[in-house]
């Protein structure tokens, strides 16, 4: 995690391209310009991640000293004259982007990334037309790491600037990417220079979020869904991520934090989908379904007195969670509540409930989903979650995927007007919209969970329960009293529910080893893979920082408060595929289709 | 003069007492003030090659705060053409140790590692059998400070110093940004004292003499003596102690075999010197510095395979993480086979300069910073063996 600059109230007085200014100590050389609004390019330096200074791009000329130091990497100093662009720093950071390209496959048109990549600007900046060095690109035996069905590495784009390394350690404590070998062999690998699908990789999808080219990519499906599109055999389901709607615009060209539900829904239906659904719908069932579960499991451990009965339960909406805990927790996977995700909830229902209901032959269905996430592509090729007979969801676009299609489409996203989702499994509660911020899940919970046990509504003001909403910091904790409970849940009367929340992996790390070694108890835990949960997902338009996700977190809690609808289990179309399909909670049909279990990994 | 200057000294290999580490116990009965006194006085400067005073080194972190510091040795000696440290760990280890001890009391810590050159493992048993009897005298001196010794694995990068941390750490041998310096966030981040080998016996040198009779050594700039590796051309290769300040002629004219073309100060990061230069050449910090590697060449040698030689070395010795130097470097290396392969033009050396200018200022850490020495000097002075 980035380290603060300590709260000190000594100043330093410097000079930046002949302006003074005045600055708090421990300040950067780059982070003082910024403040007067001079931009120094940067390619390892990342807002989220610790200071590497490996780049060397962002180097300034300071008076009276030799070399020019990495103006991310050093702190001001007392009466220190900068230049930001002079002579010297033009030709060295010229020399330094000329080097970079050297070793790079620069067949930029052939890339993923031709467009969004830091490296292609910063070439253009500089006119680095001229090539002043060799190619070095032919000598290098580069490897494309092209087995892994969420994630592509290609080491011929990679400058090695360690971002991915460093949110790898630093965000997610997964580790599964490292620096191997040194001087001109060293390179960004795995365990033993496996692929990804091989090692401790959850796929969540941080590293593609801030590789600043094409190194580390999502793999797209884009042309299978519009091969999809285009079959006339083919019926066409898309179902879209709660995250998806606060970050789409950003990917088109709109301000961070712009809701554009309506917009996407529009845009999607001109695309060519058959129905355009909602995985809102069913992040309501899986609060249905997840609420019952954890009823069950503190009946079991409170009247029951089961010892076999696992608590704390952990919610297994996120696919990057999942797969961690495998890794690196497997003796907690009975933890794990046994609902599958929202997503694959859905496809499952899409080629059973939907079909039968729009008789359709489930063959002929092509379940898309919209997603905030890399780690759901993996999810949805799982070999658990084919259990109707039929894999539940076919493809996975992230939103940068659907915002290239929306692109491709020639639509003017802005101009489009607001639609509504289809029905059915298009309605839901603004309990489903809050899923993809980080303590969703869990207010989710509560609000049903509450009520359904005291028949009140939970006690917050306008049904927010702002304890349990997380931040990126820290593991969040909360406790709920329930009182004066309904008779047939007596045995939950004056029980102290205690929750925790977190979110990027590192303090799920925390948080699984304070249960482990018996620091905390909980109830019910809700852990998101990724840093600000799915609105900070993997999948979500580049760039991403703190204050992006804080304005995408802004727009989901004010999309909650504008839905008419508020609560999970007050979604009619809920009540209405018990009714019709599923007959009741943690029913047969339920186990059949909404839950599944995991099997532990590998630890490396 | 400078039949003076080329005198040879025998101060640091000398035996001078039967009584072990009765310098450590005399000086420990002196005040921290009155020890960095002394070695203000005696100007001595690192003997790594940076030449920072050593002095000013020790009072930082002993003024930093911190309950906790450390006092490390440098004997990761990696540079090529220098092998002063095997000598000097393997014939007087106690004089380092002593050296780290009297560091470890003025700076106030408890604790010393020794970083040692993997390829010097077999000296392990010897220094070991050192080690137990340093720490039995510490414990009748009453002195609270105890030596380990940690063994790199064989990484050039790991002889400079963050990178050393790093490697004694458990991490990757890379270096870190700078500031902070070791002085108040060195090993596990505390207030470190990290010095060459041959740096902690000198200070030992200088609580045994007094720094006036020390600084009769040397010149100005340069106090003291120093131990060279001397190699190359040259009919008595081996390890020579001697004074600081000497200039080059004189150096060959005692070491070269009649018929010398170059020298290599300071190893493969070290400077070029050409025959017609070496009647203007001090060894020392006023004029080439070197960490002791003296490498001769006689006409036979080829300059352009030297300097191949060089890069190959730098561009499998980088660490990789920052830009300027791995690739920097391997555009050097690469740059100079195309020109004498004829692919690209004599000019393309220019750029090669102007590219080796930028590693120079931009590099992280001194390796990448360093290569330029070579390469300039070499390119400047030998720039027909480069393109013919």
């Amino acid at each position: 995690m980035k380290t603060e600059p300590q709260v000190m109230d000594k100043k330093m007085n410097l000079t930046i391209d002949g302006i003074n200014v005045t600055v708090d100590e421990g300040t950067t050389i780059l982070e003082a310009a910024r403040n007067l609004n001079i931009h120094i390019p940067t390619l390892c330096y990342h807002e989220d991640l610790c200071v590497a200074g490996n780049c060397r791009v962002c180097v300034v000329e300071q008076e009276k000293v030799r070399n020019l130091p990495a103006s991310c990497a050093t702190p001001v100093s007392e009466g220190m004259v900068i230049h930001t662009n002079s002579m010297k720093v033009r030709m060295a950071r010229k020399h330094i982007v000329e080097l970079l390209l050297s070793e790079h496959n620069a067949d930029c048109t052939k890339c993923y990334k031709n467009g969004l990549c830091e490296l292609q600007g910063l070439a253009s900046q500089m006119l680095t037309g001229d090539h002043l060095f060799l190619d070095l690109v032919p000598d290098k035996k580069y490897t494309i790491d092209m087995f892994n069905t969420a994630i592509i590495k290609d080491d011929s784009r990679c400058i090695r600037c360690q971002r991915c390394v460093r949110t790898c350690e630093e965000l997610q404590s997964v580790s599964a990417l490292g620096v191997a070998f040194k001087g001109n062999k060293m390179k960004i690998s795995t365990f033993f220079e496996h692929s990804l699908f091989e090692v401790v990789c959850t796929n969540c999808g941080q590293c593609v979020n801030r590789c600043p080219t094409g190194a580390l990519i999502e793999r797209n499906y884009i042309d299978q869904v519009w091969d999809a599109i285009y079959d006339p055999n083919k019926h066409v389901v898309v179902q879209t991520a709660p995250a998806v709607r606060v970050a789409l615009g950003e990917a088109l060209g709109m301000a961070t934090g712009k809701i554009v539900t309506g917009k996407m829904v529009a845009a999607l239906r001109r695309l060519g989908f058959n129905s355009v659904l909602d995985t809102d719908f069913t992040a309501d069932l899986t609060i249905i379904e997840e609420g019952h579960e954890l009823l069950t499991r503190l009946k079991r451990a409170l009247v029951d007195k089961d010892p076999t009965v696992s608590l704390p339960m952990a919610t297994s909406c996120s696919p990057g969670w999942i797969k961690f805990i495998e890794h690196t927790f497997p003796e907690y996977l009975p933890n794990l509540s046994t609902c599958k995700s929202p997503q694959q909830m859905f496809g499952a229902l899409a080629k059973t409930y939907y079909a039968q209901k729009r008789k359709l032959d489930p063959k002929n269905i092509v379940s898309v989903s919209i997603m905030p996430c890399t780690a759901k592509k993996f999810e949805a090729n799982r070999p658990e979650m084919r259990s109707s007979g039929y894999k539940d969801v076919d493809y996975v676009l992230t939103t940068r995927e659907l915002g290239i299609m929306i692109k491709q489409a020639g639509l003017d996203f802005e101009a489009l007007p607001e639609e509504k989702y289809d029905s059915f499994m298009g309605t839901s509660s603004g309990a489903a919209v809050i899923f993809g911020s980080t303590g969703g899940v869990m207010e989710a919970a509560l609000r049903t969970a509450y009520e359904l046990v005291t028949g009140r509504v939970v006690p917050f003001d306008g049904l927010n329960i702002v304890p349990v909403r997380g931040t990126e910091d820290e593991v969040r904790e909360a406790t709920i009293k329930i009182e004066n409970v309904k008779p047939e849940w007596s045995f939950l009367e004056g029980v102290e529910l205690k929750c925790a929340v977190a979110n990027g992996l590192a303090h799920a790390k925390t948080l699984m080893q304070n249960v482990r070694d018996g620091k905390a108890t909980y109830h019910f835990i809700e852990v998101m893979a990724c840093p600000g949960g799915c609105l900070g997902g993997g999948g979500q338009p580049i760039p991403t920082n703190k204050e992006i996700r804080t304005k995408r977190k802004m727009a989901i809690y004010e999309e909650d408060m504008g839905m008419p609808i508020r609560k999970s289990h007050e979604n009619p179309e809920i009540a209405e595929i018990y009714k019709e399909f599923l007959e009741k909670p943690l029913g047969h049909k339920s186990h059949e289709l909404l839950h599944t279990h995991y099997t532990p990994r590998k630890r490396y | 003069m400078s039949e003076q200057t080329l005198k040879r000294v025998d101060l640091i290999f000398g035996e001078y007492s039967n009584e072990k580490y009765k310098v450590l116990a005399s000086t420990l009965e002196r005040t921290n003030e009155d020890i960095l006194q002394d070695l203000l006085e005696s100007g001595l400067r690192g003997r790594g090659g940076a030449g920072f005073p050593t002095s000013m080194k020790w009072k930082f972190t002993a003024e930093t705060p911190g309950d906790e510091k450390y006092v490390v040795c440098n004997a990761d000696e990696g540079e090529p053409g220098t092998f002063k440290d095997r000598e000097i760990l393997y014939r007087v280890p106690r004089k380092v140790f002593s050296g780290m001890a009297i560091c470890g009391k003025v700076i106030g810590a408890k604790k010393g590692y020794m970083y040692l050159r993997g390829e010097y493992k077999f000296m392990v048993p010897e220094l070991m059998r050192e080690l137990d009897s340093y720490h039995e005298h510490a414990k009748q001196l009453g002195l609270d400070f105890t030596i380990e010794i940690r063994m790199g694995s064989g990484a050039y990068i790991c002889g400079e110093e963050s990178a050393l941390f790093e490697s004694m750490e458990g991490g990757r041998g890379e270096p870190r940004n700078k500031p902070p310096y070791p002085t108040t966030s060195g090993f596990m981040k505390k207030p470190t004292v990290i010095n060459n080998v041959e740096t902690f016996v000198n200070v030992l040198m200088i609580m045994r003499l007094g720094p006036d009779q020390y600084k009769k050594l040397g010149t100005t700039d340069s106090r003291g003596s120093k131990v060279f590796s001397v190699s190359g051309d040259t009919p008595i290769p081996g390890i020579y102690e001697l004074e600081l300040g000497m200039p080059l002629d004189r150096f060959v004219d005692e070491f070269g075999d009649g018929d010398t073309k170059a020298v290599q100060v300071g190893g493969a990061s070290g400077f070029c010197v050409p025959r017609k230069k070496f009647k203007d050449t001090v060894i020392g910090f006023e004029g080439v510095p070197t960490g002791g590697s003296m490498m001769i060449f006689n006409s036979s040698r080829s300059m352009y395979n030297v300097l191949h030689n060089y890069l190959e070395f730098f561009e499998e010795e980088s660490c990789g993480q920052c830009t300027p130097c791995r690739v920097g470097c391997q555009q050097l290396l690469k740059g100079i086979v195309a020109v004498k392969k004829g692919e690209k033009k004599a000019l393309y050396l220019d750029q090669l300069m102007k590219l080796s200018e930028s590693m120079k200022i931009t590099a992280k850490c001194g390796l990448g910073q360093s290569v330029a020495n070579s390469f300039s000097s070499i390119v400047n002075n030998f720039k027909e063996e480069m393109i013919y």
